[in-house]
């Protein structure tokens, strides 16, 4: 029995080689000083999805993602390692979105698709680290969640069961299919990409990118549909405008500081249960522990 | 995250050399396979893109995967449970990223599931392993043996054993024995014919086998009963699957540890003939061990680049009397040499799969149809230089990479002595490379017919007419000096007329030839790319010497003087 998987996938600057330009005067991410990239644990979440596609024959994977025209790059590199297709959501009125609202607007597309098992997607992306889009993905579809996964031990019979991840240890759960599972980077890596699938598909564009007329090959897809990325308007998907982009988005940036972690006292405690309950009982009181 | 493709410019380079046109061309002939596979390319460029993306992947399995894994697999190595190897951890886990990327089977055709890229891609790839860990790409270069499957096997054997590889399964070439090492044609392994059903059996020993334990082996056997020399020899496939050789035992090896060399015992073990009896070491041999010692030179190419990459780096780092070492002349001239070195090699390293591309993809075309008498006579003449070059560039570069091992590990001095750096086990890992596949004397044994024949000076005559700028023409100069002097120190020594005397001086005259081949090839190279000019000038400098000084031993002894170097 063949699963439909849908693989949440993100690009993002890559935020682990920041150097010293990486951020504007005004606080903002400066984008062009950072190469843009997949983001890391969404390939982990693919890497489950393709381990589903292995292990279910008849199984397919879908990548979505939303962003601006080169966020195509990430469907390729979904490709590439032996995702089937690709759906780009993009559009100005989806610009500036929080978590909210970019939830919003991929929950609409997920409508679209329609005939899921399972949403897989990353615990969260490194740029902002919210860990919100998915559950909030969830809420909106009315899907049971299942976050902090490290394995899938099945997705049969309508069930599936999930090996998470927690801070003390492991839980395996079972919920109902459909559903969303996130996604931890303690999770296997993603696959490397495979040479066959990379010259397969390295022509595959989106309609704006076949348009641009430096592009090459772009007379492929007539003969070769699989080369054509799904491209998503907001126009091509049912959507209130209310709750897109800036408008839908109740997150307001303030300000942004850099912080710099350092040690302002240091405190030496012995080694007896007195000093040490005082100790715990300190740390639990400010909030370090517990 | 390190990507060893991109993070080395001179890999493109070396990729975009303008006779690829004419290789790609000839080996997707003319792009026929694009309209039946989804992953043949359009044109020439959608090739080139397709070589420099999929190299890309190999880069990045290396940085991130192989490199890293090196040191513990040194460490644990294989070891066999039930008679069977099983690899040390780490090599599975890059065996298993090099399979899921589909980097098996590169130059088999797609109609076997293969890339089917040119050699020139495929040694890249290895050049790029051998750097991450010079010991596991010796199980990933097996797949070598399946070019050999390629070319002698027939077409039901290509069908059951090719795909398996570009899927996947792991090679091994089964030709040393105890006593038939450097010396093949005294393979003893008994193939026997059973009439009843048809089959060849093997039984006897094979030693000192790489991988001795893969999925798909090549085995050198004597086929013809009471003969004694290599005409009565045959090659045969042996399948695992049979589970009729036992692997007795592991060798406790000095470098590439991880990379498993086995005693295998054939106990009546069924093996297919391949292609006509008695031609196993001929012609089969010949062919394979031709392949291996082209993918010798990558392996000892990567390890030029990973012993000169630890020492520059170690040299900028370490400071002593207040300034990093780098800044001492010994220092900066040894690293500076070994660049050279490094450079000299892979241009030659290229240089030899070009010709090895062009002669074997118009082989393989001659099977479809006819050559053009052009194409015919176009084959032969680089078939006649890859045979003078191949060994060559494996006696040579193997040489240099156990120098560059060797200087890089002295940059590090004490540290170096540790097992705290990589550069121990790069040391440990080189001095393999001038023994197997034919130790460097075998080499030049090979090597000396393109000095007798005038097959180098050929060559150099073709390098010396292409054009070159203005500013390029004193090398050039310094060159037609060199190869004055080599044509006459090799007169010299054929004047003799004495088959022992040529061999005394065999290895002078085919270094003599290399150091003005690599000269001219690295000069070539500085006309498309600037950043060439220093290791030529180097390499010149040094070659120059050299060959003056051998000229000068050639020139200052005669046939009696043999007798001191008897006298042991």
């Amino acid at each position: 029995m063949g699963l439909k998987i849908i693989v949440l996938a993100k690009q993002v600057p890559d935020t682990r080689n920041v150097g010293k330009d990486a951020m504007k005067a005004d606080g903002t991410v400066n984008r062009a000083a950072l190469s843009a990239i997949f983001n890391p644990e969404d390939l982990n979440a693919l890497e489950q999805a393709l381990r589903l596609k292995d292990r279910y024959k008849g199984s397919e994977v879908t990548i979505l993602t939303m962003g601006p025209g080169r966020a195509a790059d990430i469907i390729r590199e979904g490709l590439y390692r032996g995702a089937d297709k690709g759906y780009l959501l993009t559009d100005r009125a989806f610009a500036g979105s929080d978590t909210l609202a970019t939830s919003y607007a991929i929950s609409c597309a997920i409508k679209k698709i329609k005939s899921f098992d399972i949403i897989v997607a990353g615990r969260q992306a490194i740029d902002g680290d919210t860990a919100q889009v998915g559950p909030q993905v969830a809420e909106k579809l009315n899907l049971p969640q299942i976050t902090y996964a490290e394995h899938v031990n099945f997705a049969e019979n309508g069930k599936i069961s999930v090996l998470r991840r927690l801070e003390r240890g492991v839980e395996t759960v079972e919920a109902p299919l459909p559903c969303v599972i996130t996604v931890n980077a303690s999770a296997p890596d993603c696959r490397p990409r495979n040479a066959k699938n990379l010259m397969k598909y390295k022509h595959a564009k989106t309609v704006t990118e076949t348009q641009d007329q430096s592009e090459d090959y772009i007379d492929l897809t007539t003969d070769r549909p699989y080369l054509q990325i799904e491209e998503w308007s907001v126009n091509d998907i049912e959507t209130d405008a209310k709750w897109l982009g800036l408008t839908g988005s109740p997150t307001k940036v303030k300000k942004i500081e850099n912080v710099v972690f350092q040690a302002k006292e240091s405190k030496r405690i012995s080694n007896n249960e007195d000093e040490l309950e005082e100790l715990i009982v300190e740390l639990i009181e400010n909030h370090t522990i517990g | 995250m390190a990507n060893f493709f991109t993070d080395n410019p001179d890999l493109k380079f070396h990729l975009s050399h303008p006779l690829m046109e004419k290789i790609v061309a000839l080996k997707e002939r003319n792009f026929a396979d694009k309209d039946k596979f989804d992953y043949a390319p359009m044109d020439f460029e959608d090739a080139m893109d397709s070589y420099e993306k999929v190299l890309e992947i190999v880069g990045e399995i290396c940085g991130d995967i192989v490199a890293p894994n090196a040191e513990s697999v040194d460490q644990e190595g294989p070891k066999i449970v039930n008679n069977e190897v099983i690899y040390a951890k780490g090599t599975q886990e890059n065996l298993d990223a090099l399979v899921n990327a589909g980097l098996m089977g590169i130059t088999l055709p797609r109609k076997y599931e293969g890339l089917n890229f040119p050699i020139v891609p495929y040694i890249m790839a290895a050049d790029i392993v051998s750097r991450a860990d010079a010991g596991f790409v010796n199980i990933w270069g097996l797949q070598d043996c399946a070019e050999t499957i390629n070319e002698f096997a027939d077409e039901e054997q290509k069908a059951k054993y090719l795909p398996r590889i570009s899927n996947g399964e792991t090679a091994a070439m089964d030709l040393t024995e105890p006593d038939a090492g450097s010396d093949l044609q005294a393979v003893q392994l008994k193939a026997t014919f059973n009439e009843d059903d048809g089959k060849w059996y093997l039984n006897g020993v094979k030693r000192f086998i790489t991988n001795g334990d893969g999925h798909v082996s090549l085995v050198l056997a004597r086929s013809e009963d009471g003969t004694q020399d290599g005409r009565g020899l045959s090659m045969f496939i042996y399948d695992r699957n049979e589970k009729a050789v036992i692997v007795r035992r592991l060798e406790n090896k000095m470098g590439i540890k991880g990379s498993p060399t086995c005693e295998l015992v054939f106990k009546n073990a069924p093996a297919e003939l391949v292609g006509s009896r008695k031609m196993g070491l001929i012609k089969y041999v010949m062919a394979l061990m031709n392949g291996a010692r082209l993918g010798i030179g990558a392996q000892s190419i990567g390890v030029c680049e990973a012993a000169y990459r630890e020492g520059l780096n170690y040299a900028k780092e370490r400071k002593q009397f207040g300034k990093s070492i780098i800044e001492f002349p010994a220092v900066y001239e040894m690293l500076s040499t070994m660049k050279a070195k490094l450079d000299a090699s892979r241009t030659l390293l290229y240089e030899t799969s070009r010709m090895v591309d062009i002669y074997k993809t118009y082989m393989h075309i001659s099977d479809e149809r006819k050559l053009e008498p052009s194409e015919r006579k176009e084959m032969k003449r680089y078939q006649k230089m890859a045979d003078f070059f191949t060994p060559l560039l494996k006696g040579m570069t193997s040489e240099y990479s156990n120098q560059l091992a060797y200087d890089s590990l002295q940059i590090h001095g004490g540290s170096g002595f540790m097992k705290d750096y990589p550069i121990e086990r790069i040391y440990r890992d080189a001095r393999i490379t001038s023994i197997y596949e034919g130790t460097t004397q075998l080499q030049v044994v090979a090597a000396i017919r393109g000095v007798t024949t005038g097959g180098y000076v050929d060559r150099i005559r073709e390098y010396e007419a292409m054009e070159l700028k203005p500013e390029l023409h004193g090398y050039r100069r310094t060159l037609i000096g060199m190869t004055e002097e080599y044509i006459h120190a090799a007169k010299t020594v054929i004047d003799v007329k004495d088959n022992e005397y040529i061999d005394f001086h065999a290895r002078r005259l085919v270094e003599m030839a290399g150091h003005i081949v690599m000269g001219y090839l690295l000069l070539l190279d500085t006309q498309r790319e600037e950043s060439f000019k220093t290791s030529t000038e180097i390499y010149i400098n040094m070659g120059k010497a050299e060959n003056y000084a051998r000229a000068e031993f050639i020139h200052s002894f005669s046939l009696d003087d043999l007798g001191a170097y008897k006298h042991i």
